[in-house]
């Protein structure tokens, strides 16, 4: 699907912030407010924009810092659906984030989030890797996030610049 | 004893201080002030640029390079204007690397100007213009660039100002204070006053990156122009590099020439560590350099829109980070409407007359900065609008 600079520029700002008003938007990008609203809904319609998300710093809210593990997966794809099929019945359960099919030493990239370290092992032991396919299974934990979909979760830098300069 | 007299050159004494120091000592002793004053970007320079120069330490680089500049850098300046701007130097002997375009200006006027030369200058402009004609020893002759052309000079109020005296026209596009972009009839009606009275033109390009809305055309680029163009620009803006001191110029053999004995007698060369810095920028910077534009150009469109909703009608400024909105319908003047601004609702902006005559009358607006602190902003000028109303 092509489209056209105005709309990918449309996606680009609330992919940064998804907050942005319509009237912003509109102003931002030179379209009057009745076009922008027109491809907001293409754009919804056409799951391009999938998801108004935010980003959050889960680990500032006591007790609810939560953990977050990524596996690796070696499983046996199937004749006809390769590895749709396990890759399917993996991300069904709800405390799988996200799973991509990988290149290299495993297939499956699978992110987990729990609410403790015991929760996430009870996961692996009892539902992941006891699927058929699945061949074997490696739990890295997230020690600490630096920078998560291209957000960095530390204080901006503040601003150095002098007040007023010609 | 005799009485004291005093020291300094005559020269000096009568330069005017910039209108501009005022602001900064209103706005650095306040708390909690957006600043729409700021002529530098508000992006850190990009990290692989910062991480150029460390390397550079580390290996060792820290000796003088040629009084040009390295020759790899004058080499990538040179294959850079080719594919940007269609610009050909010979980075042998065409291309000078100076601490900032502000170098470049001030050997660009000494090498060409002889005492009581005169040098026209179109204002608005930057501040230094006038100011680096004089210390030359040239006299500096404003023509104001009409408002009701959106601050585009034309070729009868250049005709008017030229003498015999007069040696080069001095231009900066994109504009600073105005952001004004002269396209190419504009750059032409220029060259044509130019050739007539075979006049040099110092055209100061540092915001040619930042160019909105069609391409960007040097004065360099329009016929005949090249050998009577001396063309500034360096990466403090495009490339977010202010503080490296980095620019470069170019000209013609002869006059390069004779801005390098300047610069070489008078600054040896440019800072190696920022030249290995800005080989990294030009090597692999374009991406990080097309983000900041397309960052920039929403911003612009919006405070272009916010300003002409409050009533404060701005025009759409082609390049550099400005919006120059009239602020005449308040009757205030530049002055006092940037300082009851600061002072009431802590916005610091600069007086467009700062700039030069023709800019009474307007404030310059920055929107080199977060998109949250430019909307903020305009909330504060619109409660302001409405408070000087009533």
């Amino acid at each position: 699907m092509k489209l056209t600079e105005k709309e990918i520029e449309i996606i680009e700002i609330l992919e940064k912030n998804s907050r942005t008003s319509n009237d912003d938007l509109a102003a931002m990008i030179g379209l009057p407010i009745n076009e922008t609203e027109e491809v907001l809904r293409k754009l919804e319609e056409l799951k391009i924009i999938v998801r108004y998300t935010s980003v959050v710093d889960w680990s500032k809210i006591q007790g609810h810092e939560g953990v977050t593990a990524m596996i690796d997966v070696k499983v046996t794809p199937k004749r006809g659906v390769g590895f749709d099929d396990i890759a399917k019945r993996i991300y069904r359960f709800k405390e799988v984030k996200s799973v991509y099919l990988m290149s290299g030493a495993y297939d499956l990239s699978v992110i987990i989030e729990g609410g403790s370290m015991n929760e996430v092992a009870r996961f692996v032991s009892d539902k992941l890797s006891t699927l058929d396919s699945v061949i074997s299974t490696t739990t890295h934990f997230i020690l600490k996030k630096y920078k998560h979909d291209g957000t960095i979760f530390e204080p901006e830098e503040e601003d150095k610049r002098i007040v007023v300069s010609p | 004893m005799k009485t004291k007299k005093s020291y300094l050159s005559r020269t000096v004494s009568e330069i005017k201080p910039s209108g501009i120091r005022r602001f900064f000592d209103l706005a650095s002793g306040m708390e909690g002030v957006i600043s729409l004053g700021v002529g530098e970007p508000d992006f850190i320079t990009p990290w692989s640029v910062r991480e150029a120069a460390i390397l550079s330490l580390e290996e060792g680089y820290t000796s003088y390079t040629a009084n040009a500049g390295l020759l790899e850098l004058r080499q990538e300046i040179a294959s850079y204007l080719s594919k940007a701007f269609k610009l050909h130097y010979s980075p042998e002997s065409e291309i000078i690397v100076t601490v900032g375009a502000s170098q470049a200006i001030d050997i660009a006027l000494r090498s060409v100007v002889d005492q009581g030369d005169e040098v026209i200058v179109v204002e608005p402009c930057f501040v230094s213009y006038s100011p680096l004609v004089s210390l030359a020893g040239g006299t500096p002759v404003p023509v104001q660039a009409p408002k009701e052309r959106g601050f585009k000079i034309t070729s009868d109020i250049l005709e008017e100002a030229v003498t015999d005296r007069t040696k080069a026209i001095m231009i900066c596009s994109p504009n600073n204070p105005t952001g004004t972009l002269l396209e190419k009839e504009d750059l032409q009606a220029i060259a044509e006053i130019a050739e007539r009275y075979d006049l040099l033109v110092i055209s100061d390009e540092i915001y040619a990156e930042l160019s909105y809305d069609s391409g960007y055309t040097s004065m360099a680029a329009i016929d005949g122009m090249r050998e009577r163009t001396i063309l500034i620009s360096g990466f403090s803006k495009g490339f977010a590099m202010t503080g490296w001191r980095l620019g470069y110029v170019c000209a013609p053999k002869e006059i390069s020439g004779a801005m390098l004995k300047i610069h070489q007698y008078a600054m040896m060369c440019a800072p190696t560590m920022a030249q290995h810095a800005a080989l990294e920028a030009l090597k692999n910077g374009a991406n990080e350099v097309e983000e900041m534009r397309k960052s920039y150009r929403r911003r612009r469109n919006y405070m272009v829109s916010s300003f002409n909703e409050l009533g404060l009608s701005c025009h759409s400024p082609g390049g550099a980070f400005y919006v120059f909105p009239s602020i005449e319908s308040t009757g205030l003047s530049s002055e006092q409407f940037a300082e009851k601004l600061l002072l009431e609702e802590k916005v610091a902006v600069v007086p467009g007359n700062v700039f030069g005559e023709s800019g009474e009358g307007f404030i310059r607006c920055s929107y080199a900065t977060s998109i949250e602190q430019l909307q903020e902003a305009v909330r504060r000028i619109g409660s302001f609008l409405e408070k000087i109303k009533s």
